[in-house]
């Protein structure tokens, strides 16, 4: 039972992580109708941006724990939503017509392009994130010793969550969002600036994306330039595991995803943990391709 | 004799030719871009053909790859017969996998056969079967033997991979004009008016995936017997993106858009090594400005013309 409810709070942590990176695809790929494969790599240069707050500035140092960390996340997240803007100006935009597949490639490109700036910048080898920033503390809650940092990383990716919730359900900028993402023909002719909300889309999402990169750093302790795609990847099936475009959606199929991923590493095989997210997209396309909480939408003839 | 027959027959004369003039390093990169025209070719069946979004193919070409070497390492089968058998065992493995996603749309198909490919590197790594050698993978692959003469050297390969792929070429041009091929090319215009007059879509699809894997498969087990040793890391997903990029970049649907493309993909990082570290930041932006300003590839197909019939003109005199 010790093992189980460890991978289980272990699962969340993660996947409250894969939700954060999930909401930057799942509103991009409503609203555009692109998998913005460049994502996972915004999610990088936050991790990375985070490590040159920490270490050259030394946030933490200065304006004392609490607020140096929510200053850091603060930082990196406006840090992120500037690259995400420019991103989507300079490679989205002028595709926003054309085929599908170009937009595709281009955000390969993108991708690509953002990995070997990463590794020129930062070098190709992991980097240590700082490990005494938190103190080393575990919570006990019900007998269970339960690091602080993984409670931390939880309540934090579901306040942004609620924050985010929120923001789309109750402010006029969000129903906006939302009817963009339902069909932008029809936004535009109701007098929604189309063209603004894919820019606060690409605010949102890359500002989540980046946090989520800070939070991996402080969990696993060190970063790559190439663990964008990864975490990306799977972030997008936890998209289409709560339904592509749905914005609870994302939440709930990232924090499924992170805890079927742990529960499997312990439970099945370790060496296997990544290819278990793959099967349950495989698993989920075949039997309920609309995702747990998509609607069944009438195909476009 | 047109303008496009002189072009090909120009073009195959220099290839011919092109190993008195070059070293042995830059016919060893002809050869690689010989092999990732063959997969470009095999990939523009699926991709640019039908219009499926298949970003996997690196899964059939490891398929067909590690079954010659398996086989070869401890059977002793001759690489040469197994060239057909690793066909085969990639078109089946696709047809096994696609089978269920085949109907999937779009960016659907394009995240699952990620998946796929990623599944097939965990696999390799995790030695399934307890055959493909872990993260090390498989070495002592024999090289292939044509009636005695062994093709060894970078120059007997440069020959053996170009005259593969002067085959295929041949065999995809058929088959682009063939009933099969325009019924491919009418799904990825229209699949709903493909199915309204009388194309099993599905079928169509499938049988093109596995025709794809086939070829991929047969690759699979060029690469093996000219590297003697493979491993999990030559098949990534990264590997399919560069055969994705082949194809798009040089014009989906277009054969002499494929092989260029093998050029500047494979090509041109070679010819850009003082610049190491650099040449993939300037790739990945080329590919964005390549799709803002060329989207449909540097050399687009052109639209074929077929002459009528003469039982038209008849009509039409009358």
């Amino acid at each position: 039972m010790e093992l189980f409810f460890q991978q289980l709070t272990n699962g969340l942590a993660v996947g409250g992580i894969y939700a954060l990176i999930a909401l930057g695809y799942t509103m991009v790929y409503g609203v555009l109708k692109l998998i913005n494969f460049a994502h996972g790599d915004l999610f990088t240069i936050g991790a990375y941006l985070g490590l040159t707050l920490l270490t050259a500035m030394g946030l933490t140092d200065k304006l004392g724990l609490g607020v140096g960390i929510l200053a850091l996340a603060v930082m990196v997240m406006g840090l992120v939503a500037v690259v995400g803007v420019v991103l989507e100006r300079v490679a989205y935009k002028p595709l926003r017509n054309a085929d599908r597949l170009a937009a595709v490639v281009s955000a390969l490109g993108a991708s690509i392009f953002f990995q070997n700036a990463v590794m020129l910048i930062y070098g190709a080898k992991f980097r240590v994130y700082p490990h005494n920033i938190l103190p080393k503390m575990a919570v006990n809650i019900l007998g269970l010793e339960i690091p602080l940092i993984r409670i931390i990383i939880l309540a934090a990716s579901i306040v942004l969550m609620i924050a985010l919730y929120l923001f789309v359900q109750k402010t006029k900028t969000g129903t906006a969002i939302r009817a963009s993402a339902i069909d932008q023909g029809a936004a535009k002719l109701m007098g929604v600036n189309v063209n603004r909300v894919i820019s606060i889309v690409f605010i949102i999402g890359p500002a989540l994306g980046g946090v989520a990169g800070v939070m991996v750093g402080m969990y696993y302790g060190q970063i790559n330039f190439t663990m964008g795609w990864m975490y990306g990847l799977k972030a997008f099936i936890a998209a289409i595991l709560g339904g592509i475009g749905n914005i609870p959606g994302a939440m709930i199929g990232g924090l499924l995803l992170g805890v079927i991923e742990a529960m499997g590493a312990a439970y099945i095989s370790i060496a296997w943990k990544d290819a278990i997210a793959f099967f349950v997209l495989i698993l989920i396309l075949i039997v309920r391709p609309t995702g747990l909480l998509g609607e069944r939408v009438a195909e476009k003839v | 004799m047109n303008k496009n027959h002189v072009i090909c027959a120009v073009f195959a004369a220099a290839m011919v030719v092109s190993p008195i003039f070059l070293n042995l390093y830059w016919v060893d990169v002809l050869n690689n871009i010989g092999l990732y025209a063959i997969l470009g070719l095999s990939l523009n069946f699926i991709l640019g053909h039908t219009g499926l979004f298949h970003m996997g193919h690196a899964a059939f070409f490891a398929v067909g790859a590690y079954v010659t070497a398996v086989l070869n390492t401890t059977l002793g089968s001759p690489i040469l017969w197994l060239v057909p058998v690793s066909g085969i065992a990639a078109a089946i493995f696709a047809a096994v996998v696609a089978r269920p996603i085949i109907h999937l749309r779009g960016d659907y198909l394009l995240i699952v056969t990620i998946g796929i490919v990623e599944i097939v590197r965990i696999a390799l790594v995790n030695n399934i079967f307890g055959l493909t050698g872990g993260a090390n993978g498989i070495f002592g692959i024999s090289r292939p033997d044509f009636f005695g003469f062994t093709i060894r050297r970078p120059t007997h390969f440069f020959y053996y991979i170009w005259l593969f792929l002067a085959v295929s070429v041949y065999l995809f041009r058929k088959l682009e004009d063939s009933r099969f091929g325009r019924a491919l090319n009418y799904i990825k215009e229209d699949e709903l008016a493909a199915e309204g007059n009388g194309i099993n879509t599905g079928h169509y699809k499938l049988v093109a995936f596995v025709l794809g894997a086939f070829w991929a498969g047969m690759a699979g087990n060029i690469y093996a017997s000219k590297m003697t040793i493979i491993s999990p890391q030559s098949f990534t997903f990264w590997e399919s993106v560069l055969y994705f990029t082949i194809v798009i970049l040089g014009g989906s649907g277009s054969i002499p858009g494929v092989i260029l493309g093998a050029f500047l993909i494979a090509g041109l990082p070679e010819v850009f090594r003082e610049f190491a570290s650099a040449r993939m930041l300037i790739f990945g932006a080329a590919m964005v400005a390549m799709m803002i300003f060329r989207p449909s590839g540097i050399l687009a197909p052109i639209p074929r013309k077929y002459k009528l019939g003469r039982w038209r003109k008849k009509e039409a005199l009358r």
